[in-house]
């Protein structure tokens, strides 16, 4: 049984330790919003933010996670992710949408730590994350979008 | 040809009564309801009360309700059909909302292709007069039930903005949608004149954008929870062909959560209680493969193979003119010869299929998108009829080509898995078949591996004095059931187009063929032959331009006098790209038409100091007809590029002894953000009919990246990836 606190709730699970929290997340707790791109750490596209640090949920194991305070994209509502949910719409971001819980997850916890990033800034927090849609020049614009509607 | 197509499906009339039955049957009375609460797909909607047609319903709480033929998956189809239905009914764009059609292709087939299915950046080409109708048929409806309603005359009532008015009264669209139900749909209905359009070129907004913001609930197919699902994983031959020769699945079944174990033609398949589970016991199967009729050629030998050929003729695809005469005289000859890999598509959602079977009905949830092909290949399968079968698309996680199969092995594989549980004598159960990044990138439907030959000539005023090209490639479409329209006289015209039928007024070009067999599965990917041919073409041109001493946009403008939309996409292009140079940049052009539509792109390139290339910036030139959408226009050419841009930097699939080297994105590593350059595009005005615009960006990126680094380094990049050189 491992016990840790999930979008602001108690939650306690019943299964293998060694199950990542992707799959805690999608099968036991059928969140799916957090998604499956490669299970090795290489895509981005399972990022929940673990204690407020975006992570990857493909390699986090349920016995590692006991007491954490997990978000993920269905309960996230920071000022910075209500600011990129924002910006992405008005900028059109997505195209099929499958990275974009990763994406908005890294793009939130990059404007809680650095509220204007520089293009630098931003490469350095989103290379993790792949869009095969390559709806990158986007992203970027979003970012730097969302940093004007925080400081509005 | 497609012998499934003969079952019986409900046949569309024009009268009320049929058309509201028909609507019923094909959205509403799905033969099992919809058991996976899924955003998307078409629910059953308690028709015969409210207007439904086939293409559009609207429900008496005034939403819109648009049913999109085609599978979404990123390209903004969804949207451009509820904007063709919104501009003639004149809803207001919020009010809009887009779910999948049902598979039904009687009513639903592409109208390009005879069946139901998405490809070919074809979506709005073929929709955009029959979603139009729709819409304004629709309106009509409305309009008289208005009239009626009110006692005016139908000539006096406006519809604007979702609002109909007239005689001193107004309503929704959802007020009047009962009514309307009632009405005869009109016999003909007029579209609006070009000028009067309040969406179309517009830019509406996506539909589902703010719901992909929020973790894209309910919207993918590997998203389906039903109740009790059990999740499928098959283990795979190791090279392809190959066949199973024994398994000990012992200690699989002894790992907790897994339930059974199937052997199955495709393979060894694992079902569990949950992904961890299936994934864990197939690593724990004990298998061994019998070599079969398996492919045991590594990419080294292919190539030699494949380079003899090139010294053979082969067969020829249009010939023009007198191109070995023009070359035996001309005053420089230009020679190059060109590799192009295997590809994977890779889309971020992995392949994935959920079905529920019960004997005597199937229902289907997954990225269909080639409903009528999956839906004739799953009835095969499970000994059904098409009628007994409900195929329920949903938004897919990209696709590139790769949901796309002629021989619908995912649905195959899906319902084999299925039909081998109930005949277990297990109860029905739902089961989603996924696949792993590593079944995804090793599994095969590959762009084919590519070789050219190229022999130009120039004459002593430097033009173009014959064109000799020989291509060495796979053929895609031999032995589908789409061959007969594409493949003729051995020349598979998916492996020469963008050459043979070079919108360039080359008056002596020869271009022959050869398709070799290779035993790997070859596929339709992103722009499939101009992924290709559009890099030889415009990397040659460039060569010509440099070796006849002529600025590359002038060289290419003089040989496209015939052609005034491509010439005016790269008119467009160059004029916006400003002067070259910027920041100690070289820059590079090339231009391709494809899918109807016309693409130039000009790309200020800068190596980085290990010698890498960064593309900085990307200015393109576009026209693709009627612009539905200017937005989706841009957004469709900055991922297109970046797709391409992807491909030629990094990515390459390798065999050694016919296993793939490749395993996940570590591997096969896709363009990151840090390697996406600015992009700006410019679309040109239009009035033609709206053409292609998922895949005509894809092509010129590669030569105009490569001519850029031409410019930069004086270094031709003729094998590709760029990686292979120290360039990525
Ligand atoms: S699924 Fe976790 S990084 Fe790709
Ligand atoms: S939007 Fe499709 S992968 Fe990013």
């Amino acid at each position: 049984m491992t016990e840790f606190t999930l979008n602001g709730q108690t939650q306690r699970v019943e299964a293998d330790p060694d199950m990542p929290l992707l799959w805690v997340l999608r099968d036991e707790l059928k969140l799916t919003g957090t998604k499956f791109g490669c299970g090795v750490a290489a895509c981005g596209a399972c990022t929940v933010h673990i204690d407020g640090v975006p992570t990857r949920s493909c390699q986090t194991f349920l016995g590692d996670i006991e007491g954490a305070e997990i978000t993920t994209i269905e309960s996230i509502d920071t000022p910075e992710a209500r600011a990129i949910r924002e910006a992405w719409v008005e900028l059109q971001v997505p195209q099929c949408g499958y990275c974009q819980s990763g994406q908005i997850m890294s793009a939130s916890a990059l404007l809680a730590e650095t509220p204007k990033p520089s293009d630098e800034d931003i490469d350095f927090a989103m290379e993790g994350n792949i869009c095969r849609c390559a709806s990158y020049a986007r992203i970027r614009r979003a970012i730097h979008r969302a940093a004007e509607i925080m400081e509005a | 040809m497609l012998h499934y197509l003969d079952t019986k499906l409900p046949q569309p009339t024009p009268t009320r009564r049929a058309f509201l039955k028909l609507s019923a049957g094909a959205v509403g009375g799905l033969l099992i309801g919809s058991v996976i609460p899924m955003r998307g797909v078409a629910q059953s909607a308690g028709a015969g009360d409210t207007l439904v047609t086939p293409f559009v319903h609207i429900t008496p709480d005034n939403r819109v309700i648009v049913l999109s033929k085609h599978l979404d998956k990123g390209q903004g189809a969804a949207t451009g059909l509820a904007t063709l239905v919104a501009e003639e009914l004149d809803a207001s764009a919020e009010q809009v909302e887009a779910v999948f059609a049902p598979s039904n292709p009687e009513v639903y087939q592409n109208l390009l292709f005879g069946v139901q299915g998405t490809g070919g950046s074809t979506a709005m080409a073929n929709s955009f007069d029959q979603y139009r109708q729709a819409g304004a048929t629709a309106r009509a409806m409305i309009v008289n039930a208005a009239a009626d309603a009110w006692g005016v005359a139908a000539g006096d009532i406006s519809v604007a903005n979702g609002v109909v008015s007239g005689g001193g009264n107004t309503a929704t669209l959802g007020e009047l949608a009962v009514q309307a139900a009632l009405q005869e749909p009109p016999a003909e209905v007029s579209l609006k004149a070009p000028d009067d359009w309040v969406y179309i070129g517009k830019s509406f907004p996506r539909v589902e954008l703010a719901q992909k913001t929020r973790g894209s609930v309910g919207m993918f197919g590997i998203d389906a929870q039903p109740e009790d699902c059990l999740i499928a994983v098959t283990a795979r031959p190791p090279r392809f062909g190959a066949t199973l020769a024994s398994v000990d699945a012992s200690e699989a079944l002894s790992m907790p959560g897994v339930v059974q174990v199937l052997e199955i033609p495709q393979g060894v398949t694992v079902l569990a209680n949950n992904t961890w589970a299936a994934m864990q016991a197939r690593e724990a199967l004990v298998l061994d493969w019998a070599e079969g009729s398996g492919e045991t050629r590594g990419t080294d030998e292919l190539m030699e193979e494949f380079r003899a050929l090139l010294d053979a003729p082969g067969n020829p695809s249009a010939p023009r003119g007198d191109a070995a005469a023009r070359l035996a005289e001309a005053a420089q000859v230009v020679e190059a010869e060109y590799f192009f890999p295997f590809l994977a598509h890779a889309p971020m959602e992995p392949l994935d299929m959920t079905v529920l079977y019960d004997g005597e009905t199937a229902s289907f949830w997954g990225g269909s998108q080639i409903q009528t092909l999956d839906h004739g290949a799953a009835a095969a399968v499970l000994g059904l009829e098409m009628g007994q079968i409900a195929i329920n698309t949903t938004w897919g996680g990209g696709s590139f080509g790769r949901r796309a199969t002629f021989d619908s092995h995912l649905a195959v594989e899906t319902a084999t898995i299925a039909k081998a549980w109930l005949d277990g004598g297990n109860g029905a159960r739902p089961i989603k078949l996924i696949y792993s990044r590593e079944d995804d990138i090793r599994g095969g439907y590959y762009r084919p591996m590519a070789l050219h030959r190229v022999r130009a000539g120039l004459d002593a005023e430097g033009n173009i004095a014959g064109w000799e090209h020989r291509i060495v490639s796979q053929s895609i479409f031999a032995g589908t059931p789409f061959e007969s329209f594409v493949f003729t006289e051995g020349v598979d015209h998916s492996t020469v187009e963008g050459t043979s039928d070079t919108p360039y007024a080359i008056p002596d070009m020869h271009v022959d063929v050869h398709h070799p067999q290779v035993g790997v599965p070859p596929l339709w990917w992103r722009s499939v032959g101009h992924t290709h041919t559009a890099y030889v073409m415009e990397t040659m041109m460039d060569e010509l331009a440099v070796a006849a001493g002529r600025d590359p946009v002038e060289f290419r403008l003089a040989y496209l006098e015939g052609e005034p939309r491509l010439a005016g996409a790269l008119r467009l292009a160059a004029e916006r790209a400003g002067p070259a140079g910027p920041d100690g940049t070289s820059r590079g052009v090339a231009v391709h038409k494809s899918f109807n539509s016309y693409a130039a792109e000009i790309a200020d390139v800068r190596l980085r100091d290990d010698g890498s290339v960064k593309v900085e910036k990307v200015t393109c030139g576009i026209d693709c007809g009627v612009p539905i959408n200017p937005d989706n226009i841009a957004a469709q050419i900055e991922g297109g590029l970046g797709y391409g841009l992807s491909a030629v930097l990094r990515e390459e699939i390798t065999l050694t002894e016919g296993e793939v080297d490749q395993f996940n994105y570590p591997d096969y590593p896709p363009l990151r953000i840090t390697d996406m350059p600015e992009v700006e595009v410019h679309i040109v005005p239009s009035t033609e009919a709206p053409t292609g615009i998922g895949e005509p960006g894809t092509p010129p990126i590669g030569p105009a990246v490569a001519n850029a680094v031409f410019a930069a380094t004086g270094e031709r990049v003729r094998t590709l990836p760029f990686s292979r050189h120290g360039l990525a």
